[in-house]
């Protein structure tokens, strides 16, 4: 193409106005409806939380006040302090930023595999279906919180990216089988057949038609996966595993804060605050985005 | 035929409403004792939910008022124990889908000996007797044994025969039919309204008939009732509606269906626009917006029926003005110069052969069978040129059309698409044919994909050749198909049926193709909108220079698209030529057959045809007869051939040969004969 057709091309497109492409048309849903639109907001807040908040205190995360132990909240620590003297508010803040960052990439990451691995193996069938299947069928029978406690001195500083993609590893198996089922159903329908002889080439096929078509699901099942991959954290941290200290994460914070959160509340109450607005953040965001990919939900 | 005086059964000022939805408006008739009522409208037009309305079987957010009087009993708020001892006994009605109206766990003879004792005193070996007795008059062979098989051991058309059994069990005085006829094959749906009638005969019931198809009612109906949005417009006499419409959606509806007996290519007429929805209807009379004839009189408010003719009412304030828009028979048919064929070949297939194992068992499957789906078929498509592939379900034709679309080596024969084989194409080349062939799906809903916008289906091929800027060329195939560019934002959901197809059709013209595969590209749509896509596709051919394959079940679309047709029975081509000499000189018994079983809307002409019928079901394609596939069912073997002759039809399969120019048909005794 001449740079003078290009122009021409581009001017002509004008009159169409812009390329009304599928994430245009999505994106323009998702911040048109209220719910998206709070939810957005109110992740966005928590992650300018997260990571601008503790810039506005005088205490980080390490440091501990030897004159205020277990003190409610006070102007010299907003939040209060812990039995240790850390300052509440700087420790939260610490774990938010490792739970959101992990919730969050898990939840992603383990969407993600289960539907390239459940529309791969769904649609060409056949070996690559075995090889997977049994890949997903092994994943499911070892012990994973086992493994994960296992592994855990190898998730010392540093190494949170080690820990999302092992959580992700043991959340997605399920998903997966489900999203096989319904690729070999969707693979008969019509549009797929048209795409296929149209010439475009299967795994193009996969995330342009079988994904998006199954993206209800895949949404939910995000959105899931968030509290779920923040629970298991919490859950593996309380244990010992997991977030290593000093380091801290909302698992490691509730642990504690339990403890005392019956006469020290404040020790308890914030973070938790905290998790559950977080985790209704991400549940409206995921109802927002399936109504906003469904076309029959508008109406 | 007039109304005798005491009618059966008389509906008066029937209204329906769901929520805020009016889905009928105002339907009265009645029917007398052996009087066949024609009730036609498209989808959407409310005539089904009348027919549920009578027999109360709507559900309870179903706002029914006015009046349904049974032999003068009000039927309409009367308690429900009241109705279940009508339902079956006086009113019955058979539904559209034999296979869901009929319990599968239960066996055929006890399902309509069932019927009998519910509303009889009789005890169950009568009752077995009774069910055995219906099911011959139906005219299911060897009743007594088939009475003893499960639903699911039946064909279709012998399913509606049970239906049909079950329907008269009790003598009843009215049969409701809901398009008892639309899932079935022409010829299956031949031998189902002939059953019908000698049912009618039997009992003397009066018939309220329920379809789309003009074809249908036009033998069958003695008066009809057009119903447009919700309300009849226009009620009459079969002769007046069909010769003498005073409502121009009758005229249209008429002129816009193509027909099997007329040829020529004079385009169809098509309604302009969609139906109304009924929770958004128009001011005035609902089909001014279509309507050809509309003053400023007719917004104003809907008119009411006008007395127009004896027994003859139009909704319809010119009804004076309104007048037949189709010319008559061949009237309009200048002598065809023979047409000359192309230079160029699109596509040949020669020989294709496709067969399916049958494997039984879970864990180690073992073949236990062998379908033969496509036997051997060959045929060429020149430049240009449309060929029609016609049959019934079973026929094979989807599966000789997906093996062409594959480009996959076939098990036997040879495809050659665009002067290259299929058996010797590389990756590369494979997309380079794919670019010059495309194909349109049938159902136009389930064709594109429910997440996309209009815009993406239509840049997806473009996109998938390389081409990065599909904006412009999109914006163009909107236009080129009749829609609006500015609605590419959409998704095809937003679009009615006929629009969809049109998406569809543009989809397949992104590439500027050169062969076009169009599987039923309008049997799902409604009549009036069918007429549209039918004639963009005409003229889109003639001005793209494209070829078509056309695959259809209906043979009067493919008549009037196609230039030649090829008629499939069993996996393998009956018979194939020029469209006027096959339709109008079939030689072939099977496609003598098929046409003759097509309804014409036409009463005068349909009175008087005399109907080749085929006996029983087409056979499983897994047994197929020796020799001649056609001869367990076809008359000419069965009635006029000697013993000697026959030999020949069980001995050797018969190729196709040529019966005249451009005409062959595969069978010993070929003869060709007019039976349209």
């Amino acid at each position: 193409m001449t740079l003078s057709e290009e122009e021409l091309a581009e001017e002509l497109t004008g009159d169409l106005g812009r390329a009304p492409s599928r994430l245009r048309v999505v994106a323009g849903r998702f911040f048109r409806s209220p719910q998206g639109l709070v939810g957005f907001a109110v992740l966005a807040l928590m992650f300018l939380l997260a990571f601008v908040g503790p810039l506005f205190s005088r205490w980080s995360y390490t440091d501990k006040d030897f004159t205020a132990f277990l003190q409610p909240p006070s102007a010299q620590h907003w939040f209060g302090t812990l039995q240790t003297g850390a300052d509440v508010y700087a420790v939260t803040l610490r774990g938010m930023q490792k739970s959101l960052i992990v919730g969050l990439l898990a939840a992603l990451v383990s969407t993600a595999v289960a539907a390239v691995v459940g529309a791969f193996s769904g649609y060409f069938l056949g070996w690559t279906d075995r090889a997977l299947s049994w890949i997903t069928d092994l994943l499911l029978v070892l012990p994973a919180f086992l493994i994960l406690a296992i592994m855990s001195p190898l998730f010392g500083a540093g190494q949170w990216v080690l820990f999302v993609i092992m959580l992700a590893l043991f959340l997605w198996m399920v998903t997966s089988k489900i999203v096989r089922g319904m690729t070999i159903s969707l693979k008969e329908r019509e549009y797929i057949q048209a795409a296929r002889f149209m010439g475009v080439p299967p795994v193009r096929i996969i995330f342009r038609h079988v994904i998006p078509n199954l993206s209800s699901l895949l949404i939910v099942d995000a959105t899931l996966n968030v509290s779920a991959a923040i629970l298991t954290e919490t859950s593996l941290s309380y244990f010992g595993f997991g977030i290593q200290p000093p380091d801290v994460s909302f698992g490691t914070l509730i642990a504690d804060g339990s403890r005392t959160a019956v006469y020290a509340p404040w020790t308890f109450w914030f973070v938790a605050g905290l998790l559950v607005v977080t985790v209704l953040a991400v549940n409206l965001i995921g109802d927002a985005l399936r109504d906003a990919f469904d076309p029959a939900a508008r109406r | 035929m007039r109304p005798a005086a005491n009618p059966v059964l008389e509906v008066s000022d029937l209204h329906v409403s769901f929520g805020d939805v009016r889905a009928v408006r105002g339907v009265s008739y009645s029917v007398s004792p052996g009087e066949v009522l024609g009730i036609v409208g498209e989808s959407g037009s409310g005539k089904s939910v009348t027919s549920a309305a009578v027999m109360g079987l709507l559900p309870p957010s179903a706002r029914v008022t006015g009046s349904v009087r049974l032999h003068g009993k009000e039927l309409v708020g009367a308690p429900e124990r009241e109705l279940t001892r009508f339902r079956g006994k006086t009113v019955s009605m058979v539904f559209q889908d034999p296979l869901s109206a009929l319990t599968p766990v239960y066996r055929v003879g006890d399902q309509i000996a069932e019927a009998v004792r519910v509303h009889q005193r009789v005890s169950k070996e009568n009752a077995a007797v009774k069910a055995v007795e219906l099911l011959e008059l139906v005219g299911i062979p060897s009743p007594s044994e088939r009475a003893l098989a499960f639903p699911h051991e039946f064909s279709g058309g012998m399913r509606q025969r049970v239906m049909i059994a079950m329907a008269i069990a009790n003598d009843p005085d009215v049969i409701i039919c809901d398009e008892p006829t639309t899932a079935l094959d022409v010829t299956i749906q031949a031998q189902v309204l002939e059953v019908l009638k000698k049912a009618q005969r039997e009992t003397g019931a009066a018939i309220i008939m329920i379809t789309h198809d003009l074809g249908v009612v036009a033998g069958f109906a003695d008066r009809v009732l057009v119903m447009y949005a919700g309300r009849p417009v226009e009620v009459g006499d079969v002769d007046d509606i069909y010769y003498r419409m005073r409502m121009p959606y009758t005229a249209g509806l008429l002129a816009s269906i193509p027909r099997v007996d007329r040829g020529g290519r004079q385009p169809l007429v098509p309604i302009a626009g969609n139906p109304p929805s009924p929770a958004a209807l128009p001011p005035g009379c609902p089909f001014a917006p279509r309507c050809p004839l509309k003053i400023d009189a007719c917004d104003e408010a809907e008119p009411p029926l006008f007395d127009v003719g004896v027994g003859h009412r139009a909704a319809c304030i010119r009804w004076e003005v309104v007048r037949p828009e189709a010319p008559g028979r061949h009237a309009a048919l200048e002598p065809v110069a023979p047409a000359v064929r192309g230079e160029q070949t699109v596509l040949e297939v020669d020989g294709l052969v496709k067969d399916f194992p049958l494997l039984k068992g879970a864990l180690f499957k073992r073949r236990v069978g062998t379908v033969h789906a496509v036997a051997g078929v060959s045929f060429d498509i020149r430049r240009g040129e449309t060929l029609g592939l016609v049959g019934e379900s079973g026929s094979g034709k989807t599966t000789t059309l997906t093996q062409i679309l594959e480009l996959v080596p076939p098990q036997e024969g040879r495809v050659v698409v665009l002067g290259r084989d299929t058996a010797r194409l590389d990756g590369a080349e494979r997309t380079a044919v794919r670019r010059d062939m495309q194909v349109v799906f049938q159902d136009p809903m389930a064709s594109l994909d429910p997440r996309m916008t209009v815009y993406d289906i239509l840049a997806e091929p473009l996109r998938t050749h390389g081409q990065r800027r599909p904006a412009r060329r999109v914006g163009e195939l909107l236009a080129l198909v009749g829609l609006d560019p500015a609605h590419a934002a959409r998704y095809p959901q937003d679009f009615s049926g006929g629009q969809r197809q049109r998406i569809g059709i543009a989809r397949a013209l992104a590439l500027e193709p050169r062969l076009l595969v169009l599987d039923e590209p309008v049997s799902a749509l409604d009549v009036s909108i069918q007429a549209g896509v039918i004639n963009l596709l005409g003229s889109l051919r003639d001005r793209l220079g494209l070829s078509y394959l056309f695959v259809a079940h209906d043979l009067a679309v493919v008549r009037y698209i196609a230039d030649r047709v090829a008629v499939m029975y069993l996996g393998r081509i009956a018979e194939i030529g020029q469209v006027d000499a096959v339709y109008g000189a079939p030689a072939h018994p099977y496609t003598q057959a098929l046409l003759s079983a097509i309804p014409l809307p036409d009463p005068a002409r349909e009175r008087v045809r005399e109907r080749i019928l085929l006996e029983g079901d087409l056979p499983s394609p897994a047994h197929p007869p020796t020799g001649c596939r056609f001869r367990t069912r076809c008359p000419k073997f069965r009635s006029v051939l000697t013993d000697d002759e026959r030999a020949l039809c069980v001995g050797v399969e018969p190729e196709v040969l040529p019966v005249a120019d451009d005409q062959g048909a595969a069978c010993h005794y070929a003869e060709r004969l007019d039976v349209v």
